[in-house]
C-alpha cells in the first residue's frame, strides 16, 4: 500500500528526513515512535503534501502511484488522512459544511453524486457515535473553541467520515485523558479493517495498549533506525531514548 | 515571494468572468460637457422644465468645485470633457413580450445568469433592466399599479409623475452634497423611481440590472424610493460590467425617504469590472447613497457587497430624524489585484430613541486597499439613541492593506456608541487542513471567506444571496493556489 524509498526532506533549508524507508501493508498498524525534533510530523506532512517542505530525495509509492506527485487534495481523495498533531481553528465555517464538501469532493474523484443532505446527515450520526462527539461541538465551526482533547477526537471523527485506506495519527494521544484515549483508540480499532492501514505517531507507550501495532519503528535524526515487534515499544518506554543515542554510538 | 503570497497570486490570477461586449447599437452624443450638452440631455428626454433648471443649477454649482481628495484612494487624474454624457440603445420602445427584445441583449442577459424570462416566472422578482441609460423592459407593472405601487424608470417618472419628481428628488442626496453628487445630478441619464403608496407592503422583491455598455459612456444612474406611511419594500440591485481597457467613471445617486412607520430594505450587489490583474482598466464608481428616516418608527437597513470597481467610493448613509428610528448597514467589500475600496457608512442619529447598527467585512486579497470609513454622529436632542458597530477585516496574503477609520460624534450624553474590529488572516495552515481533507485550495478559501461573510449574506434576499456567495468565491479566484 505504501512503499517509502530513500526519502530525504528539508523545512526551511534544514534536511531533516535522512534517507528514510518504511514498507506499510494493507492491515496492518505500524508505530513510529521517537524523540522530540526526530521528524515525525515532517514525515506525516511530507507524506500528505504540506509545501513548506521540500523534498530532496527519494520515492513514495502509494498503491500504485507516486504519491508526491498529488495535490495534497488528491492524496486525501487517494485516501490518504491526516490526524493532525495541532488541528487548525476555522472561524465561520461550521463542521458540518466541511465535512459535506469534504465527503463529496472524495465521492466526486470517484465519479458519485454528491450525498443527499439526509443521508450525510444520517452518516455523520452514526460516526460522532464512534468517537462520542457531541452535535454541539459538530454544529460549531472547524475546532474553533474546542478543547485539546476535543480536536483529536475531531480528527478520528473526520476520519470516520472519510473512510481512508491509509491514516496517519501524528500524536492523537497527547493531551488526552485516559477515558478519552480510550474512545479515540476504541474509535480507531472500529475502523480497522484488513484493507485499510494505520501508522500511529506517539511518544508514549500507553496509546499502544489500546491501538496494538504489528510493528514499532523508531525514528531518529530523520531515519528508522530500529524495527521490531510490538515489545519494542516496551523497552523503550522502559530504557527511554537515551538508550537509542547510546546504540548510535552517541 | 512566500508560498501563501504564491497561493494567493495564483488564485486571483484569474480572467474577470463577465467580461464580455455585446453588440447593441447605440445611439451616442459627442464627448465633452457644458450647458448645451446639458439642454440636449434634457430635451431628448423630453423632460418638464423644472428638471432642466435642477440640471442647469447642479452643473453651474458643479463647475465652482474642485475634485475632491482621498487619504486612502489614489485616483487618476479624470478628464471631464472626454466623457460621453448620454448613450441609449437605438430606438427604445417598450415590449410586450420578450419576443420583441434584442436578442443580443437576452443573449447578455444569459450570460449573467439572470436570464430575464427566468427571473419573471421562477422568482416572482420585477425586473427592470437598465441596458446604459434607458430602461428597455419593465415587467410586473401591472400588479404592482394594482397596489398603487409605481415602480418604472426615472425618466417615465419624470413624465409621468412629475410632481413627485419634483417632490422629493435632491431631499436626500443635494446636489451641494458633493462633486459626484454635483456631476450626477447635472447629466444623470436615467436609473429607477420607486413609490410605495401608504400602508402597502410591495408583495415582491424588486429588482433593477444596471449594465454599462456603451464605451467610454460615463455612468450617471440615480434611484429614488419613497415610501410612504407604514409601507414596506425590499429593493434590489446589482451589477456586473463587460471588460474595458479605458477607466470608466461611475457616479450613481440613491435616495430614499422613509415616512412613518415604513420599513424599506435595499440590497445590492455591486460587481463593476475591478481591471485586469495588472490594475488595467476597470469601473470607477463614486457613489453618493443616503436614506432619510424621516418619520417616527421608520427603518432603513442598506445591505451590500461590493466585488467590483477598479475603485469604489461609498458610503450609504442614513439621517435618523423620527423618534425611535432603526437603520443597519451592512456591507462586505472584496478587493483583490489592484483595487482599492475606501467604503463606510454614516449614521446621523437626530431623533430620540434611535438605533443604528453597522457590521462591515472586508476582504482584501492581492496587493489591493480595503478602507473602511465610518461616521457615527449623535445630535444633541437625540437621547437614549444606540449605535454599534463592527468591524472586520480579513487578509489574504501580505501585500494587501485593510484600514478602519471609525469617527465618532455624540453630543447627547445618554446615548451608547459601542466599536468593535477585528483583523484576521487566512492562514497557510488552513487552507492545507482543507487540502487534506480532500478540499481544493480555492473550494477552501471560498468556504471560508464565505463563512467569515455569513453574517451579512444571511441579510440579502435568497436568490441575491447565492449570486453573492458566487460573486466573492470568483472574485478570489487565482488569489491564492
Ligand atoms: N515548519 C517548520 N519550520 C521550521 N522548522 C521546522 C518546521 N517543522 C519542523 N521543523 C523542525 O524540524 C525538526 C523536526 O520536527 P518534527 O518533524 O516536528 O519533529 P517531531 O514531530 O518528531 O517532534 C525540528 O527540529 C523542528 O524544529
Ligand atoms: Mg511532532
Amino acid at each position: 500500500m505504501l512503499k517509502i524509498k530513500d526519502l530525504r526532506a528539508s523545512v526551511e533549508g534544514k534536511q531533516i528526513l535522512n534517507g528514510l524507508n518504511l514498507e506499510v501493508k494493507p492491515g496492518e498498524v505500524h508505530a513510529i515512535m521517537g524523540p522530540n525534533g526526530a521528524g515525525k510530523s515532517t514525515l506525516a506532512n511530507v507524506l500528505s503534501g504540506n509545501d513548506k517542505y521540500d523534498i530532496i530525495g527519494g520515492s513514495v509509492d502509494f498503491g500504485g502511484n507516486d504519491l508526491l506527485d498529488l495535490s495534497p487534495e488528491n492524496r486525501s481523495r487517494e485516501g490518504l488522512f491526516l490526524s493532525f498533531q495541532y488541528p487548525v481553528e476555522i472561524p465561520g465555517v461550521s463542521m458540518v459544511n466541511f465535512l459535506k464538501t469534504a465527503v463529496n469532493e472524495h465521492r466526486k474523484y470517484r465519479n458519485l453524486p454528491p450525498l443527499k443532505a439526509g443521508d450525510f446527515l444520517k452518516m455523520m450520526r452514526e460516526k460522532k457515535e464512534l468517537v462520542h462527539i457531541d452535535s454541539t461541538l459538530t454544529n460549531r465551526s472547524v475546532n474553533e473553541g474546542f478543547s485539546g482533547g476535543e480536536k483529536k477526537k475531531n480528527e478520528i471523527f473526520q476520519m470516520a467520515m472519510l473512510q481512508p485506506k491509509l491514516s496517519i495519527l501524528d500524536e492523537t494521544d497527547s493531551g488526552l485523558d485516559i477515558d478519552a484515549l480510550r474512545i479515540v483508540a476504541n474509535g480507531v480499532n472500529a475502523l480497522k479493517s484488513k484493507d485499510n492501514a494505520t501508522i500511529v505517531v506517539t511518544h508514549y507507550q500507553r496509546l499502544l495498549d489500546y491501538i496494538v501495532p504489528d510493528y514499532v519503528h523508531i525514528l531518529y535524526k530523520g531515519r528508522i533506525v530500529k524495527t521490531a515487534g510490538k515489545e519494542l515499544a516496551l523497552e523503550l518506554e522502559e530504557k527511554g531514548y537515551d538508550w537509542i543515542k547510546e546504540e548510535m554510538g552517541e | 515571494m512566500g508560498d501563501q503570497d504564491k497561493l494567493l497570486n495564483e488564485v486571483t490570477q484569474r480572467e474577470y468572468q463577465y467580461g464580455f461586449v455585446s453588440d447593441i447599437e447605440t445611439e451616442t452624443i459627442s464627448k465633452g460637457l457644458n450647458e448645451d450638452v446639458i439642454r440636449l440631455i434634457s430635451s431628448k428626454k423630453k423632460e418638464p422644465k423644472f428638471m432642466l433648471d435642477y440640471r442647469l443649477k447642479a452643473y453651474r454649482y458643479w463647475q465652482k468645485m474642485d475634485m475632491p481628495k482621498w487619504a486612502h484612494l489614489n485616483i487618476p487624474e479624470i478628464d471631464f470633457q472626454d466623457i460621453i454624457y448620454y448613450a441609449a440603445p437605438k430606438s427604445t420602445p417598450k415590449y410586450e413580450s420578450l419576443d420583441e427584445v434584442d436578442p443580443e441583449l437576452l443573449a447578455t442577459f444569459d450570460k449573467l445568469g439572470i436570464p430575464l424570462q427566468e427571473q419573471k416566472q421562477l422568482t416572482g422578482v420585477a425586473v427592470d433592466a437598465v441596458i446604459d441609460s434607458v430602461s428597455v423592459k419593465t415587467t410586473f407593472k401591472e400588479t404592482l399599479s394594482e397596489k398603487g405601487i409605481i415602480f418604472c424608470s426615472f425618466s417615465e417618472a419624470v413624465q409621468e409623475h412629475p410632481d413627485l419628481i419634483q417632490k422629493y428628488l435632491g431631499k436626500a442626496v443635494p446636489y451641494t452634497d458633493n462633486y459626484f453628487a454635483a456631476l450626477n445630478s447635472a447629466v444623470f441619464s436615467d436609473g429607477s423611481f420607486c413609490y410605495i403608496p401608504k400602508g402597502v407592503r410591495c408583495p415582491m422583491e424588486l429588482s433593477t440590472y444596471f449594465r454599462i455598455n456603451a464605451s467610454n459612456t460615463g455612468q450617471f444612474e440615480r434611484t429614488l424610493i419613497v415610501a410612504e406611511d407604514d409601507s414596506y419594500v425590499s429593493y434590489l440591485e446589482g451589477c456586473t460590467a463587460p471588460q474595458r481597457d479605458e477607466n470608466q467613471l461611475h457616479a450613481a445617486i440613491v435616495e430614499i425617504i422613509v415616512e412613518k412607520g415604513a420599513e424599506v430594505k435595499y440590497s445590492t450587489v455591486q460587481n463593476w469590472y475591478p481591471g485586469d490583474k495588472n490594475g488595467v482598466g476597470g469601473i470607477y464608481n463614486f457613489v453618493t447613497k443616503r436614506g432619510i428616516c424621516k418619520g417616527d418608527r421608520s427603518k432603513l437597513l442598506w445591505n451590500q457587497v461590493e466585488t467590483g470597481s477598479a475603485i469604489t467610493w461609498k458610503y450609504p448613509s442614513c439621517i435618523l430624524i423620527g423618534d425611535d428610528t432603526v437603520a443597519e448597514f451592512n456591507s462586505v467589500a472584496l478587493t483583490n489585484n489592484y483595487q482599492q475600496a475606501d467604503t463606510g457608512t454614516k449614521m446621523i442619529h437626530i431623533g430620540k430613541n434611535s438605533k443604528s447598527t453597522i457590521v462591515s467585512k472586508g476582504i482584501s486579497a492581492g496587493k489591493s486597499s480595503n478602507a473602511y470609513r465610518g461616521l457615527v454622529k449623535v445630535g444633541k436632542n437625540a437621547s437614549n439613541s444606540r449605535n454599534f458597530s463592527q468591524c472586520d477585516s480579513l487578509l489574504l496574503g501580505n501585500q494587501c492593506g485593510a484600514h478602519t477609520f471609525p469617527y465618532v460624534e455624540v453630543a447627547n450624553n445618554t446615548a451608547i456608541v459601542e466599536h468593535e474590529a477585528t483583523t484576521s488572516k487566512i492562514g497557510e495552515d488552513q487552507i492545507f487542513y482543507c487540502n487534506q481533507r480532500g478540499i481544493s485550495t480555492e473550494d477552501a478559501i471560498g468556504m471560508i471567506v464565505n463563512g467569515y461573510a455569513k453574517e451579512v449574506i444571511n441579510k440579502l434576499p435568497m436568490e441575491f444571496a447565492v449570486e453573492a456567495q458566487r460573486l466573492l468565491e470568483i472574485s478570489l479566484e487565482g488569489s491564492v493556489g
